[in-house]
């Protein structure tokens, strides 16, 4: 076992691959270098993921070749990936949390006999390399989310390495750990090996990219080489990469875009600081809507439990709230929306305690809850569009009348909301699940943020989202606030957060660990500092 | 089978939603759900081949004394227990909910039937006495399930497994009460006092078909309309296609998961109960005729709708009564009904499979296999190229 990292190009020429209704890759060459760190850009369903998979052998392309140095390979399963070298580091984890460290790194391993040993100076070796310190020991479950990152790096390279493949690597990590991982990456690069960088976030391309090829609907539409994009400042960087990622869509048609469209784009690429879009409001004049009163929820799953949570939130304010997936977030949400029950503390909604009644009762007091898991909470995708805005209402009049359907209030709400919202579906007898992510999100705001909604739950709301919906389902959350709505907005998105909310609160493991008034400058650094505080100790 | 029934969707159309689309699910269904029947028919023909016996003969067996003559009427009779059975069955199903103890179940309804049945006609007008049976049925088999429905409601234990250790339980608790408290005096064999004829469901008009087929119509076609129109339907719709789902929009999935099984349950003792007034009017202790196990295939095939599994049903009863003496005169044991019964199953699981692969625009054949088989040919065509 031998780092064997090599100059040796691995080109990709005309890959595609197309799924029933989608051409993922079409056509898609580009040389990936060693000693290089090789960004690839793009929106959601630009075919970055499908790329990934036919370089890590989990799909097969249609049409095209692989050559590494020149020489044709056939990747045809992820253990020939491996063997040549190939590790991808996946954006959530693939490590098994109640094994430890080193023993995670030896599942792949096929010898009869564990030989701890020699996996054990392996670790050492790139633990070296990565600059890193991990306790081969140590639980998995047990490590904060960086380290567990650099556990998945080292188990991607282990088995010796041509070319690490990153998959958006910083979207779950403080703005403290994409430091460490930058660090890290630097040195896998001075050892020579190939680094491909997934990110939607040009500030880290820029930041970290040798090389930056844009994926569009499947297409290589641009590809900025490495002595371009040293010799381009950041703005110039930054203007190149946009125009190839949105291209016709900037603008009006035909003409050049103009400034506003750019900074525009350039916000929701990620490509500036973010900063709060939200109207300020004034706390003491507002009257309280949600109360939490150290709240403490059961549900027996093995979910993280809200622990002891109290908070509030104001009458058009958006309290937003920031955490590492997989702290609470949706134990908090549920004890919220009444989908989970307390076992202490109480819930007050606009005073009234609301902490015994369920889903249905509080729905109709106006709480409403847009949930993180679309397709199979948030929906029923073999369902139509029009039964799936009304969902939460049946057996109401007038869409019900003595238990029976009546389909033609319902199709005439069904129409009305498909026009405010914009879904666009064939019909609205279509079934929901032949939607996109974004026209399903738009289902569910439209389903929640009607008929008297007077505070929404948001988990999540523009995970998996293409930009443009991004920023409308943003635009549809400040309009409700503005209106006098009230928003408690989880998610893992600093930007998001910031860009919203009037405050933030963190959650780690289920309870509160600190808020942050998000006026100025400094938000994201404060709140970075309460996550890492909390979760990766004090170092 | 009218083109009606199948076109009743699990969600209700929108008036103006395409037609072709309509058209062409329905022609997918349709063809999904016979060819398996046909897969089957023909190699059961096969193996009958193979083990010596007509196939023709077979065949034409189950067409004589399943359809010609008065034939028709007992093949009808069996429907209906064969009917109640498959609405119980779909109750569940469409839950997600796989109730498997639908033999005990059965019994235990046959049994309350033929235990109570004597004792009660005795002492009051047989239309009440036949009430008190069907109410006592019903309530037996939902209380028999909710053990299973409170260990999985409770504590998500697997209910196929707890709902047929119940069904274990419920055959020998049946037997044991024909052998006890039930057995008629008056024999020597294990078995309850017959129930006289007067006291039988009545048939209907002009034939000899009891009108418990009337009953497992009627009980198909409301079934249909509560899952297709009603808000209830469409709760249990929800519940089954994703609980998470179910709970997201308020429903108490404890509460679904006890009904839908109590529901389930009681249908099937029903049915057990349905089938002594009707037809048999005793009972004998270790029968058990597993309709369920011959039904539940046929469900499947009928997507889970009650209405669409009529048809399914008239040609297994009609296969069944046919087929007992049919296997007799080909000289096949009366077991290969149940060959035939698996043949579907098989045959079902492989044009499925198929279906789905076909849906997602893939092959057949697994990648790897395709590129080894593609291989020489490529390397043909490069020749030639070049």
């Amino acid at each position: 076992m031998t780092t064997t990292a090599t100059t040796d190009v691995i080109s990709l020429r005309d890959i595609t691959k197309a799924f029933p209704g989608v051409i993922a890759n079409d056509r898609v060459s580009l040389d990936i270098v060693g000693g290089q760190v090789h960004c690839l850009l793009g929106e959601n369903g630009a075919g970055k993921s499908t790329l990934i998979s036919i370089l890590a052998g989990m799909q097969q392309p249609d049409s095209g070749s692989i050559a590494i140095g020149g020489k044709t390979v056939d990747i045809s399963s992820p253990k020939v990936a491996v063997d040549y070298g190939i590790g991808v580091v996946h954006q959530h984890s693939t490590l098994v949390p109640a094994f430890t460290v080193l023993e995670n790194l030896m599942l792949g391993d096929t010898g009869v006999l564990q030989n701890k040993k020699q996996a054990a100076e392996r670790l050492e070796e790139l633990a070296d390399l990565l600059g890193v310190q991990i306790d081969p020991h140590a639980l998995t479950s047990d490590l904060g989310l960086g380290q567990q990152q650099q556990v998945e790096i080292a188990k991607a390279m282990w088995k010796g390495s041509r070319l690490l493949v990153l998959d958006e690597p910083t979207s779950m990590l403080t703005p403290q750990a994409i430091e460490h991982l930058g660090e890290s990456i630097a040195r896998v690069k001075a050892q020579g090996l190939a680094v491909v960088l997934i990110t939607h976030k040009l500030r880290e391309a820029y930041a970290m990219g040798d090389c930056v090829t844009i994926l569009r609907g499947g297409r290589n539409v641009g590809h900025i080489g490495v002595d371009e994009l040293a010799s381009y400042s950041e703005k110039q960087a930054q203007d190149a990469i946009l125009s190839a990622m949105f291209g016709d869509d900037l603008g009006a048609a035909g003409s050049d875009p103009t400034a506003a469209d750019l900074e525009e784009a350039a916000e929701l690429a990620g490509a500036t600081e973010a900063t709060r879009e939200t109207r300020a409001i004034d706390f003491e004049t507002r009257p309280v809507r949600l109360e939490l009163r150290g709240v403490t929820s059961r549900a027996g799953g093995r979910d993280i439990e809200a622990e002891d949570v109290t908070l509030t939130v104001h009458e058009g304010e958006i309290l937003g709230i920031a955490g590492i997936d997989g702290h609470g977030q949706a134990a908090l949400a549920e004890v919220v929306a009444g989908q989970r029950s307390a076992v202490s503390g109480t819930v007050l909604f606009d005073g009234v305690d609301i902490t015994r009644s369920g889903v249905r009762g509080r729905q109709q007091l106006g709480v409403r809850y847009v949930t993180d898991d679309r397709l199979h909470e948030g929906t029923v995708g073999s369902m139509s569009v029009a039964l799936n805005l009304v969902i939460k209402r049946i057996g109401q009049k007038p869409f019900w009348k003595a238990g029976r359907i009546q389909q033609k209030a319902v199709d005439a709400e069904a129409t009305r909301l498909i026009d405010e919202y914009g879904i666009r579906t064939p019909s609205a007898a279509t079934r929901a699940g032949t939607l996109s992510g974004g026209n399903i999100q738009k289902i569910l705001l439209a389903r929640e943020l009607t008929n008297g909604a007077r505070l929404v739950v948001v988990n999540k709301p523009t995970y998996g989202l293409d930009l443009k919906t991004v920023h409308l389902v943003r635009e549809i959350l400040i309009e409700f606030a503005a209106q006098g709505g009230s928003v408690l907005l989880l998610s893992t998105d600093l930007d998001e957060l910031i860009e919203l909310s009037h405050r933030i609160e963190v959650i780690s493991r289920g309870s509160l660990v600190g808020g942050v008034v998000n006026d100025g400058a400094g938000t994201a650094e404060k709140v970075g500092h309460y996550m890492t505080g909390a979760i990766e100790g004090t170092d | 089978m009218t083109t009606a029934d199948l076109k009743t969707p699990v969600t209700p159309n929108l008036p103006g939603s395409n037609q072709a689309g309509a058209a062409q699910r329905f022609a997918q269904g349709f063809i999904r759900s016979v060819v398996p029947v046909l897969l089957a028919l023909i190699v059961s023909g096969l193996v009958m081949l193979a083990i010596g016996a007509s196939p023709l003969e077979f065949f034409a067996g189950v067409w004589k004394y399943g359809i010609t003559g008065s034939n028709w009427q007992r093949s009808l009779s069996l429907m209906a227990p064969l009917l109640i059975v498959a609405v119980g069955l779909i109750v569940a199903f469409r839950g997600q909910l796989w109730n498997l103890g639908y033999n005990g179940q059965y019994l235990l309804g046959a049994v309350v039937a033929s235990g109570l049945g004597p004792i009660l006609f005795d002492v009051m007008p047989a239309f009440l006495a036949t009430l008190v049976i069907f109410v006592v049925a019903v309530l037996t088999g939902a209380v028999w399930s909710l053990i299973p429905a409170i260990l999985k409601a409770r504590y998500g234990t697997n209910e196929i497994i707890t709902s047929l250790v119940m069904s274990f339980i419920a055959v020998g608790v049946v037997n044991l009460l024909i052998k006890g408290v039930f057995k008629d005096p008056g024999t020597s064999t294990p078995q309850t006092a017959v129930i006289p004829d007067s006291d039988l469901l009545p048939y209907i008009p002009g034939t000899e078909i009891h009108i418990g087929f009337v009953i497992a119509i009627v009980l198909a076609v409301v079934a249909q309309y509560v899952f297709s129109r009603t808000s209830f339907g469409l709760r249990v719709d929800i519940f089954g296609a994703s609980p998470k789902a179910a709970r997201h929009v308020g429903l108490n999935s404890t509460w679904m998961v006890i009904l839908l099984f109590a529901l389930s349950s009681g249908l099937i003792a029903f049915a057990g109960s349905v089938d002594i007034l009707g037809q048999f009017s005793y009972q004998r202790a270790d029968w058990d005729p597993r309709y369920g196990d011959a039904v539940m295939p046929l469900v499947f095939l009928a997507r889970f709708r009650p209405v669409a599994a009529i048809p399914f049903v008239a040609f297994y009863a009609v296969l069944a009564t046919g087929g007992t003496l049919a296997a007799q005169q080909a000289g096949l044991n009366v077991d290969f009904l149940l060959v035939i019964v698996g043949l579907i199953l098989l045959f079902m699981t492989i044009t499925e499979y198929i279906g789905d692969r076909r849906r997602l625009g893939q092959s057949y054949l697994p990648p790897g296999l395709k590129r080894t088989v593609l291989q020489p040919f490529r390397r043909a065509s490069e020749r030639n190229s070049a």
